[in-house]
């Protein structure tokens, strides 16, 4: 295991590295990082000083690894635009996008598993067919618009909960139903399919030989065994939800890495873009490996061996 | 005679299927005293496992059982609640199925399968229990009981994973075991072990016994019953003494004469072999399903063969004696 755990980890630094060289090569190729800086309407001769300055002049590769040693040494530079370490500010939005990727993961699994076992276990009946239905609705229906809905619905007409803002958890439970919704359809049919196999296992069919009542057999017997491809999709899951905050912190101007990363592109804020990406990266690969860790310590067949 | 342990009357079972209804069981009849053992015989597909999963109530979802009366111990299943029959389930009643490899979770431990009955019908404690499965474990005959406990399914051979499922039916002292060819998915040297393990288990414990076989050999040596099945009927069904000196199916003579039995087969003679193959069980069957196999057949087979019996003996065949 912990061999296992050691040979992960070495892949998921070599993932985090090759991102940072994609993200970095995509980012100084994207535009001039000096023209930014400047401003509008600077002269030429000040752009190429600042070229000079910045060290922009230099070979890509050249630049990308000042800007490796750096980052290694915990330096992620200065904000263009808020004019503050950038270590700082991402410190201070990262935890209410954490906040909204953990609550939106739990929005999505409390809605997945309890319906995509139900599906299962009264497959074909209209009990299934409901189920797939708010499946097919939330997957089908991009989260932006569902969040726009949200809104009209409870902020507008009932005026239950707040626009938008950060300040409360009131502001929090609209993003999370958002996010979560958009993320359950993919939980809940990798709950259905796994439950189907499962349920006509070899071993089910034991677990009901002994006489045990149909939730032992259906959540201890059958879930356990059905559950395990959920816990990798669940990491993954965790990612595109952080990814997918850029755009629903936007619409509810949630104060986090995703509206950051949304107002520093608008900006042109190359430092934070280049670290919101790869902090965005780093938890990323970090969940991955989480993921895989939780798999092999859920099969025994993989723990053992 | 005392009360049997199980009574099974008029079961049928129909499966739905892409092709139509599969008639997979037709109006089995029979019942098991206590401590005795029936065999339960008959080529694949004649339905012998689905009529041992539908007394347990275990057939899958797209199969239906229809039964006049299917008693354990004299309480109707049939008529019973799910809660009633899952009280007798694995506690009075046990069962062992075919294939060892997958019968058993492999996300759980041996220890913990095994006990998980005995803790619910027995109302038992974690230490009580997990003694009783040492216990159990060390008289099917597994060395070093205690620590198989912590393994998973996926660290045991086949064989004892087999004597596993035999000691988790016995965990809580059960009246009545049925085995559904337990030994067809293991290796011949092993097959003998657990076959002689279980008669053993058996008459020591006094316990009925369902065994599934289509081994002639096997049911020579330890059947005081047999029921001979045949595309879902039960075709013959009397003692082992008079099903083996005396077989009045043709079918039952054919399976006979298939099988090197001491005694029965001469020296150098050629064993015998049922021409033709088992008639489709989708949609009605009319007449005796063996006729077209059967060397006997004349054109009144073409209606329902009418059930002769004499004594405890009884064949479903124009047949008086062939």
């Amino acid at each position: 295991m912990a061999l296992f755990i050691i040979k992960r980890l070495g892949l998921a630094l070599l993932v985090a590295l090759t991102v940072s060289i994609i993200s970095f090569v995509l980012l100084r190729t994207s535009g001039d990082a000096a023209i930014a800086i400047a401003g509008e309407g600077a002269r030429d001769i000040d752009i190429e000083a600042i070229r000079q300055a910045y060290g922009l002049d230099r070979p890509l590769a050249v630049q990308y690894l000042i800007w490796l040693g750096q980052t290694l040494g915990g330096d992620f530079g200065q904000s263009l635009y808020f004019k503050t370490d950038v270590v700082d500010l991402v410190l201070a939005k990262a935890p209410v996008t954490l906040l909204l990727g953990l609550l939106s993961l739990a929005f999505a699994l409390l809605v997945a598993i309890p319906l995509g076992v139900l599906a299962a276990v009264f497959a074909n009946s209209w009990i299934d067919r409901a189920a797939l239905a708010v499946a097919v609705f939330g997957q089908a229906m991009p989260n932006f618009f569902f969040a726009l809905l949200l809104v009209m619905l409870f902020s507008i007409t009932f005026r239950w909960l707040p626009v938008s803002g950060s300040g409360s958890w009131l502001h929090f439970v609209m993003p999370t139903v958002a996010l979560g919704y958009y993320a359950a359809p993919a939980f809940m049919r990798l709950v259905r399919a796994g439950m189907v196999e499962v349920l006509s296992a070899d071993y089910v069919r034991t677990a009901r030989a002994k006489g045990l009542p149909t939730r032992t057999v259906v959540f201890k017997h059958a879930l356990r065994n059905a559950i395990v491809p959920v816990v990798a999709l669940s990491a993954v899951q965790l990612g595109y939800l952080l990814g997918g905050s850029v755009v629903i912190e936007t619409i509810f101007a949630l104060d986090g890495l995703g509206f950051l990363a949304y107002q520093s592109i608008t900006h042109k804020d190359f430092p934070v873009i280049q670290a919101v990406v790869v902090m965005l990266s780093v938890i990323y690969v970090l969940l991955t490996l989480l993921g895989d860790i939780a798999n092999a310590w859920l099969d025994p067949r993989i723990r053992v061996a | 005679m005392t009360r049997p342990i199980l009574e099974v009357a008029n079961l049928s079972v129909d499966i739905r299927t892409a092709g139509g209804t599969l008639q997979a069981v037709r109006d089995v009849s029979f019942s098991v005293g206590r401590g005795e053992t029936l065999c339960l015989v008959g080529e694949s597909g004649c339905g012998k496992s689905v009529t041992s999963l539908a007394i347990m109530d275990l057939l899958p979802r797209a199969a239906t059982r229809r039964v006049s009366r299917l008693a354990f111990d004299g309480v109707d299943l049939a008529r019973s609640g799910k809660g009633a029959v899952n009280a007798l389930r694995g506690n009075r009643m046990a069962m062992i199925f075919q294939e060892p490899m997958t019968a058993l979770n492999p996300a759980y431990t041996i220890g913990d399968q095994l006990t998980e009955g005995y803790r619910r019908h027995k109302k038992a404690g974690a230490a009580e229990a997990r003694e009783r499965a040492v216990h159990l474990l060390e008289k099917v005959g597994i060395a070093a009981a205690g620590d198989r406990l912590g393994q998973y399914p996926h660290q045991l051979s086949g064989g004892l994973r087999q004597r596993i499922m035999i000691a988790m039916a016995l965990m809580c002292g059960p009246d009545l075991v049925i085995a559904d060819e337990p030994t067809t998915a293991l290796d011949v040297t092993i097959q003998a072990q657990i076959l002689r393990l279980l008669a053993e288990l058996q008459r020591e414990l006094g316990i009925a016994l369902v065994l599934i076989t289509h081994d002639l050999g096997v049911v020579g040596r330890i059947a005081d019953r047999v029921a001979v099945m045949y595309a879902g009927e039960v075709v013959e069904n009397g003692t082992a003494a008079e099903i083996f000196t005396h077989p009045r199916h043709p079918y039952t003579q054919g399976l006979m004469d298939c099988i090197p039995l001491p005694g029965r087969t001469k020296p150098g003679e050629r064993l015998g072999v049922i021409p033709g193959v088992v008639p489709s069980l989708v949609g009605g069957i009319q007449g005796c399903p063996f006729r077209d196999r059967c060397p006997h057949a004349r054109p009144v087979c073409a209606e329902t063969p009418p059930v002769k019996t004499q004594g405890e003996h009884a064949w479903r065949c124009i047949l008086e004696d062939a």
